[in-house]
């Protein structure tokens, strides 16, 4: 990225996991996501941000199949760099995705959304917080690395003779719930019901449980919602050890200016549906466009409108 | 031809008796997501209420005309009845409000067992059966062959007619309907903003089991027979009927009652009787699954 | 207690008692049941000889009801809220001196065990072998089924909470597949009994896999819309199954190839005992046990396994679930197919136990009562399900057992009359007072350092 990005607001130009194209997804009358293209570059944290109601969550759920876009392209890039010409080519064929080398082309709107986390390895977190809130904190990020571990207890068949692969298996998932655990200082609670935990670490639990399944894309819907500012500076730490740690790629939804700003590479800014700004924070920072978004008035109001609240 | 007319007319009675039954089901759906499975027992109830009223009012009043009879059966069963929906809601539902979902179910079932076995301890076992009430009809001819419109059957299309419409006149214009509407919506608001929620609830069940009780009485008068476990049948089928015309849609329950009743009439007439509540539970299981919100209930979008 | 203390009990509880008030309640009350009452209770309807409807007036019967009402609201106002006071801080109080008793689970298993296996010749030693065939097989052998249904409808309730009301179904397809296949082709039943078991699995994938995307109470009924759809088949499709006749001559199990009867090659002529009854029915109670058994260990195992805990994850939030890549479908399917399996095993018991079916024995009500015993027990809780099969099948079979009351109530009084009617009320006053069962802690299934019940309130109940 640089200064091409700074001056005329187009993506960075790394290479992206994630590329969205004219997406649109329309609930009845409202057009929810109005023809949306962006992309999300590998091993960086993208941010997606806009007022209430622009239809940042109905993108994510496009992205993770919860929703069936009404039209629009989703395609996942793991593993390394994918050709635009084998991208074409899988979107022409019936397929749905692509094994290439380690990684593979995955054409997300074609996917449900179970098989896109198992999968294409798209993670998700929910703006409501979604715990197993019944079960134990540590029962959760076994849960997650279900797909795994099911198939080392031979579903179901050695495990049920309690066969000693699957022991193995068992611990070794332990173990990597009780990495994830330790990083966000849960170990201690780790026989507690998750909906015991105070908000905070819950949050924080529901992005490890996401972590916990192995993904190369991390999907967060608000992460940040009700911390208070010391959780939202451990959250910064924790998105970006994911990013330097695991060579996840995040996208984010986020309203909380002080994380987004800090933490992001790059923004793309939603209203209505539409995509009004896309570049590096400091970009979007002064982009009239989104100020006005912002504060919801014109333009040329903006700094009438400025000058009112300091005066 | 004729044959096919006079099935139509009547499965339109029958359906009408459904299209009665399932508003009771559509309704409490609508207002507090609950399967009411005690209301087919209820429109049982209504029956041996209305046999029982009927025998006492002409054997007191002799002389008294066989309509005039009726109506007072109607409104004294629909209030009674009426009232056991109301018992029934404030003992079995109501201290459950909010709690566990699956608990008023269970006490929806436990209900409906406790009111079969209610019935059939104080009444017995026995089928219950009265002469006709209402008997003739005109004979209309029709290309080659004679159809019969029974008064029975003008009596319940007209019945079924004018209280629908009585009925959606107070769902639509009075300040009761905007408050059901109103917790419909959203109950905790409503009741921030003043309505009765527990108050709207129960008037809910009130004129469900109104509506059950004039099901109730033009079943006795088409039948003339009832048992006391003549709820549960006729109670699926009118749900199937809710479900099927959408459920928490008034005209959607009134539409499904139709179709079920035709259905049901043209299978017996054309297939095979045996199996023709096989044909209303298969309609159901294959509404559930292909269109789960009926013909005209909204599509229920999982928000995520 | 006098009126005189009431009155001076109840004035120190609430100053703010007033009599009137409680009568003028109590009256309201007494009204009301005057108005259910009528004319539902006042007039009995009769067929009298000309076929004619007649009805006999039953006031004293009503008066009788009213005056309850009444005098029982009024007694309750008094009196009412310090006897529940007093119950309740009874109640914590055993709770507290029972909870140590916790750290003695695996005693009481072993305890509880033997008594089971003691328990027909316990029957035998205290009600003599005639007395004890009652005690064996109605109290015995009953409950006992009651409980491996509730235990296998547990695991798709309890466990993946998928509401289904048509479980009812899946033991009627293991009673009649014995029933046909030993019948028709001469299988014996220990054959019988894994194949009913496959059937049923089958038949559960089968109605399965369309239904299992719906959600909650549209899943109950259309489960319930199947069961009652096989159980009309049964009755209609005379050919097969001789129509709601029944199949009757269902060989009995044998003992390894010993039929228990008094012939030469018979069980008790094999191992020199004298013949009698009393041997089959403690090789069915026998039985019956070990398949109980059997579901309740695949099940514990189960829950330990990640199959298992996905189906706990479902109940718990089925969006999560599938945003971690779980195949909801399939999970459900399996919870689906086990569950069903254990209920055609236990079918095939039924169908060898009395050697004859009808679709009478498979009517809704039964689906009803086991999914009652699921949720009373506790969703999820494998005691609690017990506990459960015991109180509501043992409770109604004890009914039929106040035959004295005969002479408090007259000769016409017969108690069984109200078993069902009992029954019923039972359901909603347990569930108005305990929503969530006996038993709503849940246990984790997996623990790190120390092992804690997880309390009930976190535990959601499915919405599929
Ligand atoms: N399942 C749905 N059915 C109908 N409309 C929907 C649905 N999901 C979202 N919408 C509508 O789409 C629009 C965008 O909603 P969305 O939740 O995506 O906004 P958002 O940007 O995430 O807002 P917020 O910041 O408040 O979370 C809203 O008007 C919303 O009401
Ligand atoms: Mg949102």
């Amino acid at each position: 990225m640089g200064q091409a990005a700074m001056n005329t607001g187009v993506g960075p130009a790394l290479e992206p996991i994630l590329r969205v194209e004219h997406l649109t997804m329309r609930f009845g009358g409202l057009l929810a996501v109005n023809d949306l293209s962006f992309d999300v570059a590998r091993g960086q944290i993208t941010a997606l941000i806009g007022p209430n109601g622009a239809g940042k969550t109905t993108v994510f759920n496009c992205i993770t199949g919860f929703y069936k876009p009404t039209s629009g392209r989703v395609a996942l890039m793991s593993g390394g760099p994918q050709s635009d010409p084998a991208i074409a080519a899988l979107t022409d064929s019936p397929g749905r995705s692509q094994r290439v080398g380690r990684g593979g082309v995955y054409l997300l709107e074609r996917m449900a959304d179970s098989e896109i986390a198992a999968q294409a390895k798209v993670a998700r977190t929910f703006q409501n917080i979604r715990l197993f809130t019944g079960m134990t904190v540590l029962e959760n990020l076994i849960v997650a690395q279900h797909n795994w571990l099911n198939h080392a207890s031979g579903y179901s068949v050695l495990g049920l003779v309690g066969a000693k692969s699957f022991r193995e298996a068992e611990a070794k998932a332990v173990e990597i719930a009780v990495a994830w655990l330790d990083c966000i200082g849960l170990k201690g609670r780790a026989d507690d019901p998750a909906g015991a935990l105070p908000y905070g670490d819950q949050r924080r639990l529901e992005i490890v449980r996401a972590m916990c399944t192995g993904p190369v894309l991390l999907c967060l819907d608000e992460p940040a919602a009700g911390l208070n500012p010391r959780e939202s500076a451990e959250l910064n730490e924790l998105l970006l050890s994911i990013r330097d740690g695991n060579g996840t790629s995040l996208l984010l939804i986020e309203h909380d200016m002080s994380v987004v700003m800090e933490i992001s590479d790059h923004i793309v800014v939603l209203e209505y549906g539409k995509k009004i700004s896309d570049g590096t924070p400091d970009y979007i920072k002064n982009d009239p466009k989104v100020i006005a978004a912002y504060l919801g008035v014109e333009d040329e109001e903006v700094d009438e409108a400025e000058a009112e609240i300091e005066g | 031809m004729d044959y096919f007319l006079q099935q139509l007319i009547n499965g339109l009675t029958l359906g009408s008796v459904y299209g009665l039954i399932a508003i009771g089901y559509t309704m409490v759906y609508g207002i507090i997501g609950m399967i009411n499975f005690a209301h087919g027992d209820v429109f049982m109830l209504s029956v041996f209420i209305a046999l029982i009223l009927f025998l006492l009012i002409t054997s007191l009043f002799g002389g008294l005309a066989i309509a005039v009879a009726l109506v007072l059966v109607l409104i004294i069963a629909m209030a009674l009845t009426a009232l056991w929906s109301w018992a029934i809601e404030r003992v079995a539902y109501r201290p459950l409000r909010g709690s566990f979902r699956l608990a008023p179910l269970i006490s929806a079932i436990g209900m409906s067992i406790f009111l079969i076995n209610f019935v059939q301890l104080v009444q017995g076992p026995r089928n219950k059966s009265i002469p006709p009430i209402i008997e003739g009809g005109f004979e209309i001819q029709i290309g080659s062959g004679d159809i019969t419109l029974s008064y029975k059957q003008i009596l319940i299309i007209l019945t079924t007619a004018v209280l629908l419409a009585a009925f959606w006149f107070i769902v639509q214009k009075t300040s009761l309907g905007r408050a059901q509407r109103a917790c419909e919506q959203d109950r905790k608001m409503a009741s921030l903003l003043g309505i009765d929620v527990d108050r709207t609830i129960s008037l809910t069940f009130v004129m469900g089991a109104a509506l059950a009780a004039v099901a109730g009485v033009l079943f006795m008068v088409q039948y003339g027979v009832v048992n006391f476990s003549d709820g549960f049948v006729p109670g699926i089928k009118a749900f199937t009927a809710a479900v099927l015309g959408g459920i928490g849609s008034l005209p959607g329950a009134v539409i499904g009652g139709l179709l079920i009743g035709l259905i049901e009439v043209f299978w017996s007439a054309y297939f095979s009787i045996d199996y023709k509540d096989v044909a209303a539970f298969s309609i159901l299981a294959i509404t559930l699954i292909f269109m789960p919100s009926g013909i005209l209930g909204k599509p229920d979008v999982e928000k995520v | 207690m006098s009126e005189g203390e009431a009155k001076t009990v109840a004035s120190d509880e609430r100053a703010s008692f007033s009599w009137i008030s409680a009568l003028r309640d109590a009256g309201f009350l007494a009204l009301f049941t005057l108005g259910l009452s009528f004319p539902i209770l006042a007039f009995r309807t009769r067929q009298d000889l000309w076929h004619g409807l007649v009805l006999d007036p039953r006031w004293d019967l009503v008066a009788t009801v009213v005056a309850i009402a009444f005098f029982g609201r009024l007694s309750w106002l008094v009196v009412g809220g310090r006897v529940s006071r007093n119950v309740q801080s009874f109640a914590t109080q055993v709770g507290e001196v029972l909870a140590p008793l916790q750290n003695y689970k695996g005693t009481f298993r072993l305890v509880g065990l033997i008594w089971l296996i003691a328990y027909p010749f316990l029957a035998v030693l205290i009600a003599g072998p005639g007395g004890a065939l009652k005690w064996i097989d109605n109290f015995g052998i009953q409950i006992l089924i009651y409980v491996m249904l509730g235990w296998g409808l547990n695991i798709v309730v309890g466990l993946a909470g998928l509401l289904d009301l048509g479980y009812v179904a899946f033991y009627a397809v293991g009673a009649y597949s014995t029933a046909l296949l030993s019948t028709y082709f001469g299988l014996s039943f220990w054959i019988c009994l894994p194949l009913a078991g496959i059937f049923a699995a089958f038949w559960g994938i089968l109605l399965g896999f369309p239904v299992l995307r719906l959600r909650g109470d549209y899943l109950a009924i259309v489960t319930l819309a199947f069961g009652e759809i096989i159980r009309l088949v049964l009755i209609n499709w005379v050919e097969l199954t001789n129509g709601a006749a029944g199949i009757s001559g269902i060989p009995r199990p044998t003992f390894f190839g010993l039929p228990f009867n008094a012939s030469d090659e018979g069980f008790a002529a094999f191992f020199g005992l004298e013949f009698t009854p009393l041997h089959r029915l403690f090789f069915l109670f026998y039985l019956i046990l070990a398949l109980a058994l059997l579901t309740n260990w695949v099940t514990i195992r189960l829950r330990r396994l990640p199959i298992g805990r996905a189906w706990e994850a479902l109940r718990e939030d089925d969006i999560a679930c599938r945003s971690l890549g779980i195949d909801t479908v399939t999970t459900k399917l399996t919870a689906f197919s086990i569950g069903a399996m254990f209920g055609g095993i236990a079918g095939a018991f039924f169908a060898a136990r009395l050697g004859f079916i009808s679709p009478k024995s498979f009517e809704f009500m039964e689906s009803a009562v086991i999914l009652s015993i699921v949720v009373l027990g506790g969703m999820g809780s494998q005691v609690g399900v017990a506990i459960a099969a015991v109180a509501m099948i043992g409770g109604t079979e004890l009914l039929r057992e106040l035959g004295w009351l005969k002479s408090i109530f007259g000769a016409g009084f017969d108690p069984t009359q109200y078993r069902m009617l009992l029954f019923g009320m039972a359901m909603v006053g347990m569930m108005v007072w305990r929503p969530r069962g006996l038993i709503s802690k849940r246990e984790p299934s997996l623990v790190l350092h120390e092992k804690r019940a997880i309390g009930g309130d976190l535990v959601k109940e499915g919405q599929g």
